[in-house]
């Protein structure tokens, strides 16, 4: 029993974080938006360069064979800088499907190609799942995982009909896609494309969640620092404890998402058949964390958090967008509901891990 | 990262749960703010002491087991699975013991922590005076040196346990010159002592859970005191610290009772449930898990050497609020029946002690430093929020 995480993980979060911080400012998130393709393609350079488009790849396709547990504390991170680029998506939901699609023997000379290409940093692959109405930045991806039914297709995105739409979030660049299935670009079918699909959005909640908790983060350091420099009544607002609570709140919803997020990495990695309950609970700690950041973080900048001057909503409409992403409240919090109802479901304290808990990847 | 137990955890399981099995009291005891209860529950004490279960992190000499914190978690959680009683010297083998662990001396722990640990003595505590409450540093309790005594003259107040417990131990002002949180020592006294009065208070459900005490007078031996004189404040905040929010209310204690809000809300009449209750029920589990989650990681972290730093102060406000869901959740799910008190044997299987426990969370947000003091700590000392 050991819930922590080693010094080459540590480390690995500490290089990224402190790159994404130099490099992914307030500023050049708001150049993006007025550009061509909404992307920073230097900073997508760099964040190769960290080696995270092949960590989550097997050593045997020519990845680093590194898994969720290493890779969630460097989802947070991006969040933390609220990092436009579908970066998270890409390593922790688009290159694993792929993989999972190998690994089960199925799949078109098509798969393996792209995995190359996205070690190698050549390409990007778009994911769209049912669950979420758009893909983001689909536009500047080369491929797209598609569903038609529970069928998955790897199709070029020039063959594919992508519809703008307009987020709240003006660093998200979504897209409605349309596509007419293809059987030569049909990569699974059937209950393998079902169980593709379900991994996939455990996935992409498990990265979701990680996110929003960064985020959450990156909006309470904002709000110490405003309210430690603003001055009312000859003080900073930050010494009234109606303020200083604000922020306390959120902090203690964080705490107790981030153990939580930890542990369902930990379960997508070793038992991922069993990992419905550990994800939904973490999708849902952390929409619950962020969403409240948000709004006490735009109270505690008072009339300027209601600005798109402050640069605070760049965090927060994020959040806003991402709690839906890959399942809502709803979705998660019935998932839980479900499991608690079923008369063989092992509740209670010692079953949190252990014989019988939904870690054990050999119970039922 | 692992999380999965080791053998010799899983053995170890197996051993609690046995020895549970075959010693848990069959019928719940009395409550322990009762005199008939307490003995009863200072017997189940002893039961335990003689099977070296009363504290299994403490050293094998002082009856324990030498457990590390996942083992005493495991413990924990086997404890409240088997539906065991509480533990009526939780301010002893809690928060006392492990001071005096760490700043007794040999002689202080050879007298008083094989008695704490056998159940023969039960502390109060008392930490709050009428004037000083939320801002402890303002006690004026007194302790005055005299030769190898001292005299201590005041009043504590909201002293858990005092009506029927052996001894207190708490704060008193050993330099009558000092101001705030400097010339403060930690002395145990006992409640027999000439010179002390203890005037029991009833709790929201009538009985003296705490009480105030009246010192007249009382003479202590300076042997009594726990670290150097005037060192009481720092001694006490490291009571406060992790230890004491870790061991105060371990996670098992939330879970199990999560797990039977759970299993109220399946037996619920169609006719009581309220859609809120659903979102509760499914909040309330997950909130469970959380803390138990988190303690485990903060538990991992002192094995590989780390330390517990102010973010602390968040499990206090998370499980006490929880705490309260849980109940509410309970009482809502029992509709117009949740008001009655349990009396008959009927009314207890039925009703359970769903009505005691809610009442009881009431006070959760309040006793061991209240959530707005928590609010404080973490704003200020875990986010750097600006003090004045």
């Amino acid at each position: 029993m050991n819930f922590t995480f080693d010094d080459d993980q540590l480390a690995y979060r500490d290089a990224v974080d402190s790159m994404l911080q130099a490099e992914v400012t307030a500023d050049r998130i708001r150049a993006r938006w007025e550009s061509a393709t909404g992307i920073d393609d230097a900073l997508v350079e760099q964040v190769q360069a960290l080696g995270l488009g092949s960590m989550l790849v097997p050593e045997s396709l020519g990845g680093l064979g590194l898994g969720p547990v290493d890779f969630i504390l460097l989802a947070e991170a991006c969040g933390r800088v609220a990092l436009p680029e579908s970066v998270v998506d890409s390593v922790m939901v688009a290159t694993p499907l792929l993989v999972d699609v190998l690994d089960r023997g199925l799949g078109n000379g098509s798969v393996q190609r792209v995995i190359e290409g996205l070690c190698a940093g050549e390409l990007s692959v778009g994911v769209g799942h049912p669950i979420n109405p758009c893909i983001n930045f689909a536009d500047s991806t080369d491929w797209l995982l598609l569903a038609r039914g529970e069928a998955l297709y790897l199709v070029p995105t020039d063959q594919a009909e992508l519809r703008a739409v307009k987020s709240v979030d003006p660093s998200r660049r979504l897209f409605e896609v349309n596509f007419e299935p293809n059987p030569e670009q049909r990569i699974a079918e059937g209950d393998a494309g079902a169980a593709l699909w379900r991994s996939t959005l455990n996935r992409g909640a498990l990265a979701t969640a990680a996110v929003l908790l960064g985020l959450s983060d990156g909006i309470v350091r904002q709000c110490v620092q405003y309210s430690s420099d603003r001055q009312q009544f000859g003080r900073p607002i930050g010494a009234n404890q109606a303020v200083k609570h604000l922020m306390a709140d959120v902090a203690v919803q964080m705490e107790y998402a981030r153990p939580v997020i930890h542990r369902a990495a930990y379960t997508v990695a070793v038992a991922p058949t069993r990992a419905d309950f550990a994800v939904s609970h973490a999708k849902v700690a952390a929409a619950r964390a962020a969403l409240l950041a948000g709004r006490n973080g735009i109270q505690v900048h008072g009339a300027m958090g209601y600005t798109w001057e402050c640069d605070l909503h760049i965090w927060v409409k994020r959040a806003w967008a991402l709690t839906r992403e890959y399942g809502g409240e709803g979705f998660h919090k019935n998932r839980i509901h479900q499991w608690l109802q079923q008369p063989n479901a092992l509740l209670g304290p010692e079953f949190t891990f252990g014989r019988g808990s939904l870690l054990d990847s050999t119970a039922a | 990262m692992d999380l999965t137990y080791t053998d010799k955890q899983v053995a170890f399981r197996a051993e609690v749960r046995d020895w549970l099995a075959a010693n848990v009291p069959k019928t719940p005891l009395a409550s322990f703010d009762t005199a008939e209860g307490f003995e009863a529950h200072r017997e189940w004490e002893r039961t335990l002491a003689k099977g070296n279960w009363g504290m299994v992190t403490w050293p094998t000499e002082f009856g324990g087991r030498g457990c590390d914190l996942i083992e005493w978690l495991i413990f924990e959680e086997e404890y409240y699975r088997a539906g065991a009683p509480l533990r009526v010297n939780q301010n002893g083998i809690f928060l006392l013991g492990p001071t005096l662990m760490e700043y007794g001396t040999p002689e202080q722990k050879a007298r008083f922590i094989p008695a704490m640990a056998s159940g023969d003595e039960i502390w109060a505590q008392g930490w709050s005076e009428p004037n000083a409450g939320s801002d402890m540093a303002a006690i004026r309790c007194r302790a005055d040196r005299d030769g190898d005594e001292y005299v201590i003259n005041g009043q504590k107040i909201w002293s858990t346990r005092a009506v029927f417990a052996d001894w207190v131990f708490g704060l008193f002002r050993t330099d009558p010159d000092s101001e705030r949180h400097h010339g403060i020592s930690k002395i145990l006294v006992p409640l027999n002592a000439e010179g002390v009065t203890v005037r029991p208070i009833p709790q929201l459900n009538g009985l003296p859970g705490f009480a105030e005490i009246f010192f007249d007078d009382v003479r202590v031996p300076v042997f009594n005191r726990l670290g150097g004189e005037g060192e009481g404040w720092r001694i006490a905040m490291a009571t406060a610290g992790f230890e004491r929010g870790l061991m105060l209310r371990s996670p098992a204690r939330f879970q199990q009772a999560s797990k039977r809000l759970v299993e109220l809300y399946r037996q619920r009449g169609d006719d009581i449930i309220d859609p809120a209750a659903e979102d509760a029920v499914v909040r309330c589990y997950m909130d469970a898990e959380a803390y138990a989650l988190s303690t485990y990681q903060t538990a991992s972290k002192l094995a590989a050497g780390g330390s517990i730093g102010p973010e602390a102060s968040c499990n206090k406000i998370f499980w006490s609020e929880m705490d309260l869901l849980i109940h509410e959740t309970a009482m809502k799910l029992l509709g117009p029946r949740a008001e009655i008190e349990p009396t008959t044997a009927a009314e207890i299987a039925e009703l359970g002690a769903w009505l005691d426990g809610f009442q009881f969370a009431q006070s959760g947000p309040i006793y061991a430093g209240t959530n707005e003091i928590q609010r404080n700590i973490i704003a200020e000392r875990m986010l750097g929020m600006p003090r004045k």
